[in-house]
Order: C-alpha cells, then structure tokens, then sequence
C-alpha cells in the first residue's frame, strides 16, 4: 500500500556492491522525486509532500540531502527570471564516430527520456544582476558523461566567456569520460582544460561546483581547475571508483570516502555550500571579482 | 629469451625446429640444409602473416609485453648525458614517473615518463607504472623547469593509468592530472608526446598534452582498459578482446581518426625484439618533429597545441 503511494522504486544506474553506499550516495536516479504527492526520502525514509520537496529545491528536510536536479531545474535556481538570456550551442548533437554498437538507440532513449539534446546546457544569463556564462552538466543523460558534444559545447562556452570576459561558472554531474566515443571521448578532458588555460591566462573567473556525481575523467579535467572550487553537500566526487579502488588496496574504505565533505577535508575544496545558499554564494564571489573601482 | 604471446606460437615453434636442424647438422655430420632453408622460408611467411596482420587484441598482448622497452631503456638509446631529478617538492618521489635533462644530438632537453619495472620487484618499487599524484606534480615540475630553460619536452607514456588508491584520492588524484591538462596547454616549449606501450586513460594523458602526439605501431591508448570496457559496457570481462575491436585504441586507428600525428613503426614482432633499432627511429621521429616546432614562437606552438586539441571531436547540428 504505502508503496504503492510513493510510487516507483528507487532505480539505480549502476550497482554498489556496498549496500551502505547504496543509501549514502545514490549514484544515478532516473527519477529522483516522481510526481506523486508524497515522496519518501531515499536517504533518511522520512515523508514529504512532493510540492515542499520541489520548493525546498528537492533537499529533504530531515536530513539534507540533496537529491539530483536536471539541468533545467539546476538553472531554475540559480539565473534571474529563471533561465539564460542566450543559450549556446543548443543544436549540437552526438553521432557515432566509431559507430559503436548501440550508441545511437541509447542517445535517443536518453533524448526522449531527458527533454535534452545532450549531458550539458550552456549559456549567457544573470546572476543577480551580473552577467554570467553559466554550464550545467546533466547526469540522467548518458551519465553526465563527457563525449564530443559535451567537450565541445563546454569548450565554446570558456572560449565565449574569455571573448566576452564574464565569469565562467560550471555545474558538474558526471559519471566520467563516454566510452563510446573512445580516444575522442578522453581527448575532451585536454580540449576543456587547454581552453580553461587561455580564460586563466586572461585573468577571467571561473567557478567550479561539483555535484553528485562527479568522477573520472570530468574530475580529472575542468571540474577540478576553478580558482574557486565548491561542492554541494554529499557529493560523490573522485576520480577512481569505490569498487575498483577496493579490489586494488583490499581494503574497505571510510564511509565518507570521496564525498563532498571528505575533498573538504583533505584540502580539495575551497568549501562545501548547501543547495539553497548557492545562488547567494555564488553572487557574492561573481560581485567580488569584479573591478573595484573605489567607493 | 623473450616471452611469447600464444599467437606467436606456431612461429616459435618451427623457429625451434629450425635451430635443432642446425645443431644436427653441426654436431651430428648429417646435412639438413636443404630443410632448413625450406623451413626458414615458411618461417618466413608465417612471420609476415602473423605480425602483418596483428588484431587490436594481439598489439594490446604486445603493449604490455613484460620485456617491452620502457623509458629508460629508451633514453639510454636516444638521448645522452641523463641526469635524473626526483620529487615533487610537495610530498614525495613517485618512482612510476622518471624524469630529468638528457641531450639529444647535443640539445638539452627535459625528459619525462612513465616507468614500468623490470622485474616483479622493480615493479612493486614502481607501483607497475601507475603513478600517484606526486607523481604527476614532479612531471609539472620538471615542464615548468624546460619552460624557464627554453628546453623542448619529451615525453614517453606507458601506464594502464593512474593508480587508483586510497592515498592517491586523498592527495587529489584528479587535480593532479587535471592541473597538467591546463599547465601543459601553456608551456611555450615544444612538447613532443611519444606514446610506446599502454596509454592508459587520464594516467597517460596528464603527460601528453603535447605538440606532436607519435605512437609506436603496437601501442595502445584508450580511455579505459579494454577489461574495464567490456565489464563496464557488456559486464563481461572476458569480452575484452571484442572490446579492443570497438574502441579504436591501436596506432593505425587513432591516425585515421586524427588522435595522433604519426605512427613509428616496430621491428617485426614488436619493440622488444630489437631496442636499439627501435630507439633509432623513434629518435629519427623526434629529431624531425623538433626541426619542424623549434622555430616557432612560443605563441605560436601554444595556438597549434590549442588548436590540436580544440578540433578533436565530432558532431552534427540539429536540422
Ligand atoms: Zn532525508
């Protein structure tokens, strides 16, 4: 009965093999918060209505922890009036240079299932007045993960921001590098990285925030390059997955391995900001960064 | 005596057959030349059969070949006057990364790569060639010294990847990696990237972001092990091979796909059956490739290394 309520059940991309990680970091969701009325938090079980989740920017309340936004939602909180002055690159779309076996049928499930034409959403808005290039990653499609069309529109993005010299803010959510697009898919973590070196070298702000997940190679490329680099709270951020680090030292690491509040510990991060203080935050560091002109 | 791959056995085989005719003929009087050259011809044949025709799976088997040449075999052929630097100056030495300044043909420059052991206890020293973040932060160090020199920068790359362990996170295995994406996307020193046995994921990529990317015939580079590949796409391991024929990771793939800018050829049946030919063309490859950066500006070689980097990638725009 009461299941039935709260609709589907929690679905999982991949499968921790560790069931206590399973409940601390959910890795992908498909459908975090259904539409139903009440939801019930994967993290700590308490109920809420759907409506207050929404307005709470999908925090649970009892327990804060912050389950995954779409990008559109992302952007919803975070510009003035909701979303960009001028999106960029929208048109960009994934084809299959290896002709890997089933990519394509998996970029259409992923396009319908995401109203998205791909794992990452850019452009121009305002945040809180100042005018900002903005990029949100999103992890429902193929993973966040970071192939030709995510390189390239992250690329055009920096290179805008260097052209037009407005802070450069970023939204991470990825599961790493898209495998089926192979050396290309690697080559973008150099591609972003080199572009991030000319915005440095032009002395433009960028601010890099890490959401749940993000790992591999987008936490080994422009996710970990901010002059700023922030997380939200609880995070997976790494860059070799849990697993695999296990089968390799044969030992069981901490709970708290590779979370948000772990990088925060071991001096990753500059700092750890809660969803609803985000917009804030971020205003304040962007304000800080512009010329100074004397009062 | 080298070890062989199962799909050099037919070859090894008859080499065998051929080397006992021989010692007949020498210690027993009986005259078996006629054989011997038969044989040798088949020899031969199969030779050219097997190692013209090598699957992305058999260069995979050859890549990480336990006597396949690493770094320092290669710069004591290529380069002389070696002088070995160690540490990162923030935490330690990584010894899976050699580095330092060696000449080539007279010309100083700041040598850099992975280190793989020789032995199962110069691989545990080794950590087998995957680097830790100190490790990365040394490579860093030593660039920025070519670059305060004027020194070109070679760098050799052979490494299943970056090692993943507890420390390694704990030190920021990704910041590591990923401040060498952008620092080495600055240097205003050549850069040239020769990538000679496994290019394994970020670990091979933190030191090859280069002008000039070469790779011998039999190396590989990919974004993951073709074993973490298929138990990742398929969850079957065993599928690696058949994941070595889709990800396009071997030489002649990642030239036609424009990932890397040439091709150095191996002796017949791979590096390791002749180093110092090997190291005779990698070097002639070098000493070409640098004729062609050093007289740029350092503006100059930052634009061609952006823009090498910046046109990999393909996509259509929505009609
Ligand atoms: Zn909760």
């Amino acid at each position: 009965m009461l299941k039935d309520l709260f609709g589907k059940k929690r679905k999982f991309a991949t499968v921790p093999t560790d069931s206590s990680r399973m409940q601390q970091v959910p890795v992908i969701e498909q459908k975090e918060v259904p539409e139903g009325l009440m939801h019930k938090c994967s993290h700590c079980g308490s109920i809420h209505y759907s409506k207050d989740l929404e307005k709470n920017l999908k925090v649970c309340k009892s327990c804060q922890h912050h389950f995954i936004l779409s990008s559109t939602e992302r952007v919803q909180s975070l510009l003035d009036n909701g979303w960009f002055i001028e999106e960029f690159d929208a048109d960009l779309l994934s084809n299959n240079p290896l002709q890997f076996p089933g990519y394509e049928e998996k970029l259409e499930q992923d396009k319908e299932k995401t109203n998205l034409n791909e794992a990452v959403i850019t452009g121009q808005g305002l945040l809180k007045g100042q005018p900002v290039i903005l990029g949100v990653m999103d992890s429902r499609f193929r993973m966040g993960s970071m192939g030709s069309v995510v390189g390239e529109k992250i690329t055009r993005a920096i290179e805008r921001a260097k052209e037009r010299k407005l802070p450069f803010i970023l939204f991470s959510a990825s599961g790493g590098a898209r495998m089926q697009e192979g050396m290309i898919s690697l080559m973008q973590m150099a591609k972003t990285s080199a572009a991030l070196a000319q915005l440095s070298n032009e002395r433009v702000l960028f601010i890099s925030v890490m959401t749940n997940p993000t790992t591999g190679g987008v936490s080994a490329s422009f996710a970990s390059l901010g002059d700023i680099n922030i997380a939200e709270p609880g995070a997976l951020i790494g860059f070799a997955g849990r697993r695999i680090i296990e089968q390799t030292i044969r030992q069981e690491l901490p709970k708290d391995f590779q979370t948000a509040e772990f990088l925060l510990k071991n001096g990753q991060l500059d700092m750890v900001v809660h969803r609803k203080e985000m917009r804030d935050k971020l205003a304040q560091l962007v304000a800080m960064h512009t010329v100074w002109e004397g009062a | 005596m080298a070890t062989d791959l199962s799909f050099e056995k037919p070859l090894v085989e008859l080499q065998d057959k051929i080397k006992e005719l021989r010692k007949f003929t020498e210690e027993k009087g009986i005259d078996f030349t006629d054989e011997v050259i038969r044989l040798e011809a088949k020899a031969k044949n199969l030779a050219e059969q097997i190692y013209g025709n090598l699957t992305p799976w058999q260069r995979v088997q050859i890549s990480r070949h336990p006597e396949r040449p690493t770094t320092l075999d290669y710069i004591g052929h290529i380069f002389t006057d070696f002088v070995e630097m160690h540490g990162d100056r923030l935490y330690g030495d990584d010894l899976s990364i050699v580095g330092g300044i060696a000449r080539l043909e007279g010309r100083p420059v700041t040598v850099i790569g992975h280190q793989k052991g020789k032995d199962t206890k110069e691989n545990i020293s080794r950590n087998f060639g995957m680097a830790h973040p100190e490790g990365y932060r040394k490579a860093l160090r030593l660039m920025k010294q070519a670059d305060k020199f004027n020194r070109p920068i070679i760098t050799f790359i052979n490494t299943q990847g970056a090692y993943p362990g507890k420390a390694a996170e704990e030190r920021g295995q990704s910041e590591a990696i990923a401040r060498n994406l952008l620092e080495m996307a600055n240097l205003s020193v050549p850069v040239i990237c020769v990538v000679m046995g496994e290019g394994g994921s970020g670990g091979a990529l933190a030191i090859s972001v280069g002008n000039y990317i070469y790779m011998l015939e039999n190396s590989i580079y990919s974004v993951i092990s073709p074993e973490g590949a298929a138990a990742l796409l398929w969850k079957d391991s065993t599928l690696a091979m058949r994941a070595a024929e889709s990800m396009k990771i071997t030489a002649p793939d990642l030239l036609d796909l424009g990932i890397i800018d040439e091709m150095i050829p191996e002796p017949f049946g791979g590096a390791h059956r002749d180093v110092v030919k090997q190291s005779q063309s990698i070097k002639e490859s070098l000493l070409r490739g640098l004729e062609e950066l050093l007289p740029m500006s350092p503006e100059e070689l930052k634009t061609q290394r952006y823009n090498k980097f910046k046109q990999i990638g393909t996509f259509k725009a929505l009609s």
